[in-house]
């Protein structure tokens, strides 16, 4: 306990014996106000670690008296949320996807929680600006596999491409021409690709190639080379290429071809997040 | 324990102090300075200016919930608070030049410490009484009599303590409304926190701590000291004049050493706010609120001597009146360098505000390019920057804004959600709209590292203009 303080300032108190340059430090006690505020603290800490989480053990920490845990705060929280969102979400999912926009609330909610969907589950394989990378499809660009309009856009988030685990979900496979063609037609074909999509070409292989594309690769991508959207077939014609549109790259893609999947989000995110997350992504400037 | 070994106490306790009435020249100017300024802060939010059905039509109003500062015909927003700040930078400016050239007269006359606590004092000195009446009751017994005038006091006190708290929060929210939510007690937790915060500080320091607030509290006496020179008008003492102070009697003894003008009535004394006596000279607590000057001009006057024995002097002239000379002219001590220095500060920026203030837009854009990714390729070779631009529209009312761009380059503008190039705002708000720019499949700035742009929005309603520079990426190899 705290002492009383040297009330004889006359005589010499007692020092600490500490000597720096002649200066001395007096050994006086701590203010007592001080000190009982330090006992306080330690009993505060003290009654601090019965009443909440503290000690760790071996498992897990004690859990306190008072039963708080920061993990219920946080359910809370949740809880809370999709409460005050619970209207909002039903009327996202009750409305046709084409009349969204129409409505400023929705728009509001579908662009921001879409927005939070699409950072937490897409951003991943299409980047967070939703630029895409080789071999994941740019979702900005006015360029689509299977469809740029909204509902097909919430097909492909809510069942996924060539995913296994739903029976209707979009699917196609794009042979392997590497056992199928002769490198010499291969060579052709991707010079007539070349031809179409208006890049550098030689002439002469691109005109047999033209042979060889009719014969092997029009059933799908079609006779001009637009593609064909019902079987997720790439148009070879514009300047986007989902894996490279140069020489080398072409040859690999028909040589070895492509296989890009895509999980289905149904059995993940709720039907409101789906539909959110189609709607931003409708909204990001390709949508049609 | 002996007297000799109890230490010096290092706690002062408090002086009661008790400011005897007084009249005179600036007794009346504080008057009015109080009723003035008062008024002043208990009327304002109550005045109505109307600014269309959109806008709030109080009109002085800190709308902090949506982010407004109206005053009358001005709207600051948030990204114009450095009117705040140049207002702020003038009223240290002011402070610094009323304070080279007359000394604490911010303290003695216009602080509201010291009106609320006149103010405090008026009510006090009508219910106990005058000084002498209140140092009786100060020294009485608590017997009913003391219990009712203090109870009284108190009472009244707190009711213009909760009126001072109360008349602060109508600045902040629709003055009427708000009175009637608070009535019925529907208004915001927050108003009546700040009513009870502000009643508190208000009763405590205009009742009871008064001089204490000036002497202990407040930095700034302590940074004024530093604006005073010897040219500084302050209120002092004319020693060379009352000294030696006594009462005068009509049979003076011719042996003895002439008396000065002072009779040492302590008539400054007791009309001191502050508790001090001008006559030992110049005093840290001293706010200079010139109540010596009215009583002691007044008793001057009944004794049959001139005025001034305490009065606003230069100190600088001390001197020369000591040694009978005629003192300098007071505008020679308050026109010097300093203070037109002050006053050229002071107005520079006043005119920059004002200046600023007519020149600000009404509209306004600002573009913030979207770099993830830098650029879209588009199916048909086209490159395609978006931009996210805020659209501000000051008026009361929603605008139609047409919005184009200038380039070098060939370049297209389109923009998300609208089928042609006008975007509607609403009234007083920022609107966010995504822009798309394009360069057609094959122009220049496809493959540019970057080409510069402006872009525009036009109020069509009045032409007003505005624009903002930005970059567009191109796919550069």
């Amino acid at each position: 306990m705290s002492k009383k303080p040297v009330k004889k300032q006359h005589e010499d108190p007692e020092t600490t014996g500490h000597s720096w340059d002649g200066i001395e430090e007096f050994n006086n006690p701590l203010p007592r106000w001080w000190l009982w505020t330090f006992y306080a603290t330690i009993i505060w800490g003290i009654a601090y670690t019965i009443a909440y989480p503290a000690w760790p053990l071996v498992n897990k920490a004690t859990q306190g008296v008072l039963g708080y845990s920061t993990r219920e705060e946080v359910a809370k929280d949740i809880a809370s949320f999709n409460e005050a969102n619970a209207e909002i979400r039903a009327k996202l999912v009750s409305t046709d996807l084409t009349e969204v926009e129409n409505d400023a609330d929705l728009t509001r909610f579908a662009t921001a929680g879409g927005a939070a969907v699409f950072r937490t589950w897409c951003a991943q394989c299409h980047g967070s600006g939703a630029a895409g990378a080789v071999g994941y499809p740019n979702l900005l660009d006015d360029d689509w596999l299977w469809g740029g309009d909204i509902e097909a856009i919430y097909e492909t988030v809510a069942h996924g491409i060539r995913n296994e685990d739903y029976d209707d979900a979009r699917y196609s496979e794009m042979p392997k021409f590497g056992e199928i063609l002769e490198n010499e037609e291969i060579e052709q074909v991707v010079e007539y690709v070349l031809s179409i999509s208006g890049q550098e070409h030689d002439a002469t292989l691109a005109s047999s190639g033209a042979v060889v594309y009719e014969d092997n690769c029009s059933a799908c991508h079609a006779e001009d080379g637009t593609g064909d959207r019902s079987q997720g077939a790439p148009n070879l014609t514009d300047a986007i290429w989902l894996y490279g549109g140069d020489r080398e790259s072409l040859t690999d893609t028909v040589v070895n071809a492509r296989y890009g999947v895509m999980p289905g989000w149904s059995n993940r995110l709720s039907e409101a997040d789906i539909r959110a997350v189609s709607f931003y992504v409708h909204n990001l400037g390709g949508g049609e | 324990m002996s007297a000799s070994e109890t230490p010096p106490k290092l706690y002062a306790a408090h002086e009661p102090v008790f400011p005897k009435r007084v009249y005179g020249t600036f007794r009346t100017l504080k008057w009015w300075i109080l009723a003035v300024t008062l008024g002043i802060y208990y009327l304002l939010p109550w005045i109505r200016w109307d600014r269309g059905d959109k806008l709030p039509d109080q009109a002085v109003l800190v709308d902090l919930a949506n982010r407004r500062f109206f005053f009358f015909w001005i709207e600051i927003w948030p990204h114009e608070f450095y009117f705040v700040a140049g207002l702020l930078i003038m009223a240290g400016l002011g402070l610094f030049l009323f304070t080279s050239a007359l000394g604490r007269v911010w303290c003695g006359y216009a602080c509201p410490q010291t009106v609320w606590t006149d103010l405090f004092i008026l009510v006090e000195r009508w219910i106990e009484g005058d000084r002498n009446a209140r140092v009786r009751l100060w020294n009485a017994k608590w017997d009913l009599r003391k219990i009712r005038l203090r109870l009284f006091k108190w009472v009244v006190w707190l009711l213009i303590a909760v009126a001072t708290g109360g008349a602060w929060v109508f600045y902040f929210t629709d003055a009427p409304q708000l009175a009637v939510d608070l009535v019925t007690l529907n208004a915001h937790p927050i108003a009546y926190t700040t009513i009870v915060i502000l009643t508190l500080t208000t009763f405590v320091f205009g009742g009871f701590m008064r001089e204490q607030v000036c002497i202990y509290m407040c930095p700034w006496p302590r940074i004024q000291a530093a604006m005073m020179d010897e040219d500084t008008l302050v209120v002092a003492y004319r020693e060379w004049r009352g000294e030696p102070r006594g009462k005068h009697r009509k049979k003076q003894d011719p042996e003895a050493e002439p008396l000065g003008d002072c009779i040492d009535c302590m008539a400054c004394v007791n009309v001191c706010p502050v508790g001090i006596d001008i006559r030992d000279g110049q005093q840290m607590e001293c706010i200079t609120c010139a109540l010596c000057i009215d009583a002691c001009d007044d008793i001057m006057d009944k004794i049959g001597k001139p005025r001034g024995l305490i009065d606003y002097m230069a100190l600088k002239d001390e001197e020369a009146e000591r040694a009978g000379e005629e003192p300098r002219n007071i505008w020679k001590h308050i026109l010097r360098p300093r203070t037109l220095l002050y006053t050229g500060l002071w107005s520079a920026v006043g005119f920059a505000l004002v200046f600023a203030l007519f020149i600000r837009s009404d509209i306004n854009i600002t573009v913030s390019p979207v770099r993830n990714p830098t650029f879209v390729t588009l199916s048909d070779g086209s490159i395609r920057n978006t931009y996210d631009v805020r659209l501000r529209n000051k008026h009361g009312e929603d605008r139609d804004f047409a919005m184009s761009l200038t380039s070098e380059e060939q370049l297209e503008l389109s923009l998300e959600g609208e089928d042609d190039l006008t975007v509607r705002v609403p009234a007083d708000s920022t609107f966010l709209q995504r822009v798309y720019v394009t360069a057609p499949s094959g122009t220049q700035a496809t493959t540019m590292q970057s080409a510069p742009l402006r872009l525009w929005i036009t109020d069509v309603v009045n032409e007003d203009r505005a624009s903002k520079d930005t970059v567009f990426n191109g796919n550069a190899k």
